[in-house]
């Protein structure tokens, strides 16, 4: 089916925001003191949530894990309570207090991405069990990479979200690493998708790099679920261009491997094409780039204006 | 003797053991090519070869119940998990089978693995990263729970516990990773688990402590001899189950005054414990109640408000200072 040209602008734009956002992450981080801890970024895979995201609705539901920024951002977050919320201020969507890893966007039907690895996916059948309780038109979607697939809750959130075939959708980014370990050091199956039949769900296998096909793969997993149809595995090939955090020297990714990679980036992919049909104008293209830089220049100004939450704002929202 | 990192004695320990004993194996998330994420196991791999070094897939229930076979059936392991706040996932298997199996199985069985794992604040590190949550292994009948303070106990903690009959949790206070250098002797050196030692001798006020909170306690008494005089006796637990009461319980008789320490929220805490023994023992020798300086009963605030949550010297001289007044 053709794509509109609306949503394909739609996803070039959050890819732009994504890559834009956490270019400027990478020059904080250098600075010392400014965003202490752990810094997680997508680069190179922004077209996994792009896409999927571009497939949803506003009451659809998003369950993330700790490379969340583009997921969070393509659902429609605020960049300057996300870039808050990154420098720990009191005017993060988490009030400052959980920082890159934990965000939480419940505006935007985001309410948890955890850095547990693999702790999202029974989250996320238990909110689709609810959809479906409810009879919402709405699915939920569970983020997670190769590595998560080696945990126990991803076969027990499979065999679940199947056996009461829930409205859910199943997205992992195979970038190809978990920490320092490789797809093959981890895993004997050659792809993710294959675990589907265990399950007696489609396993798709999309490439990751390719936003359009990741749009349309999701598409027809939100319809089937919204039909009652059950649960998809959507496995999306891609690749993580930098190291597991921003400190990882990515000494046991080849070289080659990257550059080879990096030809492969899907932003220009998508630019290329929606310049070559005549969609989008050099000068359109330009705009573009230039409003985004405005959204994350301001998000940074917005960051470091706000105040560190007081000592006693601890107390907030919890009971002791 | 080598002055060493904490990371570097405890890589010694679990090298040292490896050559001695063919039935240690180490396992865990990158604990082989890579050295692991804080290098701890950097070498081992290199010297001992796939077989004795495992990368594991990411699967902490897993790892943790890998390890219980093994040890059933004769191997020493040593898993590490790269986080203390991810052994939740495979708690159900230290809690339900490694605590257990001894007395399950008539004591014809029991569980020699170590479950190493890094610990605790003060790295400006996130929530899960940066947490103390010894008590829920120290609670456990079954288990041991050790936390060492320094490089050289730490060694010496380690080798104790991979020879240990029973399964030992063995916290390592990440912010002593690299903090300071220490003697270390390359021959080899044992700790009995289950002992304390007195980090410093006094006789007008009791502090406990262990870990990282240690060297803060152990500021904080140096200051209040500085300035007031004051002679406080510092007692480091070095192990939080089974506890040693004996020493501390002998140093309140002394004293008739104690603190206790530790980054671990409050309730229900190690300190709780230590307090319930001391008024169970020693009641008749308290001159004020016991108190304790700890992490409050939150989440581990993100980097900004760290320090406001861990036990800093101002907090723990205060405390003393309350106690001396009472
Ligand atoms: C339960 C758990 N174990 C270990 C970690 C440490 N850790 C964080 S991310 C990660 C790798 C995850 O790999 P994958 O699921 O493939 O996602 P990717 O990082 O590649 O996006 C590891 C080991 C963790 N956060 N949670």
């Amino acid at each position: 089916m053709e794509v509109a040209k609306e949503k394909k602008i739609e996803m070039l734009r959050s890819m732009l925001l994504t890559r834009r956002f956490e270019e400027t992450l990478t020059e904080l981080c250098k600075n010392e003191g400014k965003i202490p801890g752990m810094m997680i970024l997508c680069t190179g895979q922004e077209a996994v949530g792009s896409g999927v995201c571009a497939a949803l609705s506003p009451e659809d539901v998003i369950i993330s894990n700790h490379r969340s920024h583009n997921h969070l951002l393509t659902k429609g977050a605020d960049p300057r309570a996300i870039m808050a919320e990154i420098y720990g201020k009191s005017t993060g969507c988490n009030k400052g207090k959980s920082g890159t890893l934990h965000l939480a966007v419940p505006e935007v039907n985001a309410p948890c991405t955890t850095t547990v690895v693999g702790g999202g996916l029974p989250i996320a059948v238990g909110v689709a069990f609810s959809q479906q309780y409810k009879k919402e038109k709405a699915v939920t979607v569970c983020f997670f990479g190769d590595g998560a697939a080696d945990e126990g809750s991803f076969h027990e959130s499979l065999n679940l979200a199947s056996l009461w075939s829930l409205p859910i959708v199943f997205v992992c980014e195979n970038n190809l690493y978990a920490g320092a370990q490789r797809y093959e050091e981890h895993t004997r199956v050659k792809d993710i998708a294959d675990r589907a039949s265990a399950y007696a769900m489609p396993g798709e296998i999309v490439d990751g790099n390719d936003v359009l096909a990741v749009y349309e793969a999701a598409r027809t997993a939100r319809e089937r679920a919204i039909a009652g149809n059950g649960p998809t595995l959507i496995e999306c090939k891609t690749y993580r261009c930098r190291g597991h955090g921003e400190s990882d020297h990515q000494l046991y990714q080849p070289k080659d491997e990257i550059a080879a990679w990096q030809e492969k980036c899907p932003i220009p992919r998508l630019s290329d094409e929606v310049f070559a049909l005549g969609l989008i104008t050099a000068e359109e293209l330009s705009a573009l780039e230039a409003e985004i830089g405005a959204v994350v220049q301001e998000a940074v100004r917005f960051a470091e204006e706000s105040p560190y939450p007081k000592p006693e704002e601890a107390l907030e929202d919890v009971f002791v | 003797m080598a002055k060493m990192t904490m990371v570097q004695a405890i890589n010694l320990a679990l090298k040292q053991e490896m050559e001695k004993d063919d039935n240690v194996v180490v396992l865990g998330e990158d604990v082989g090519v890579d050295g692991g994420v804080f290098r701890v196991t950097e070498g081992l791999f290199e010297q001992f070869g796939e077989n004795r070094v495992m990368d594991t897939p990411l699967a902490e229930a897993g790892i943790i119940g890998f390890s219980i076979g093994m040890a059933l059936y004769g191997l020493k392991p040593v898993c590490e998990i790269q986080f203390s706040g991810f052994t939740y996932l495979g708690f159900h298997q230290l809690e339900s089978h490694a605590a257990r199996l001894r007395g399950r199985s008539a004591g014809r069985f029991t569980v020699p693995m170590v479950l190493r794992a890094p610990y605790g604040g003060g790295v400006r590190a996130l929530e899960h990263h940066s947490e103390s949550r010894e008590a829920y292994f120290a609670h456990t009948p079954g288990l041991k729970m050790v936390i060492p303070s320094s490089p050289r106990n730490a060694r010496a903690l380690l080798v104790s516990a991979i020879r240990d009959p029973d399964p030992v949790v063995y916290f390592e206070p990440k912010a002593l990773y690299r903090a300071f250098r220490e003697e270390v002797p390359e021959d080899e050196e044992t700790m009995e688990l289950g002992r304390s030692r007195i980090a410093r001798e006094g006789k007008d006020i009791t502090l406990i402590s262990y870990g990282a909170m240690l060297h803060e306690t152990m500021q904080a008494a140096s200051a209040l001899h500085q300035k007031q005089g004051i002679e406080a006796e510092v007692i480091d637990l070095m192990t939080i189950a089974p506890l040693d009461d004996a020493l501390f319980i002998e140093s309140a008789r002394k004293t008739g005054r104690v603190v206790v320490i530790h980054e671990a929220p409050r309730s229900f805490g190690p300190g709780a414990e230590v307090a319930v023994r001391l008024v169970e023992k020693s009641f008749l020798y308290l001159e004020a109640p016991i108190r304790r300086v700890t992490g409050f009963d939150l989440v581990i605030p993100l980097f900004q408000r760290e320090k406001a949550y861990l036990p800093g010297v101002d907090r723990i001289v205060r405390a003393v200072r309350e106690t001396l007044d009472f």
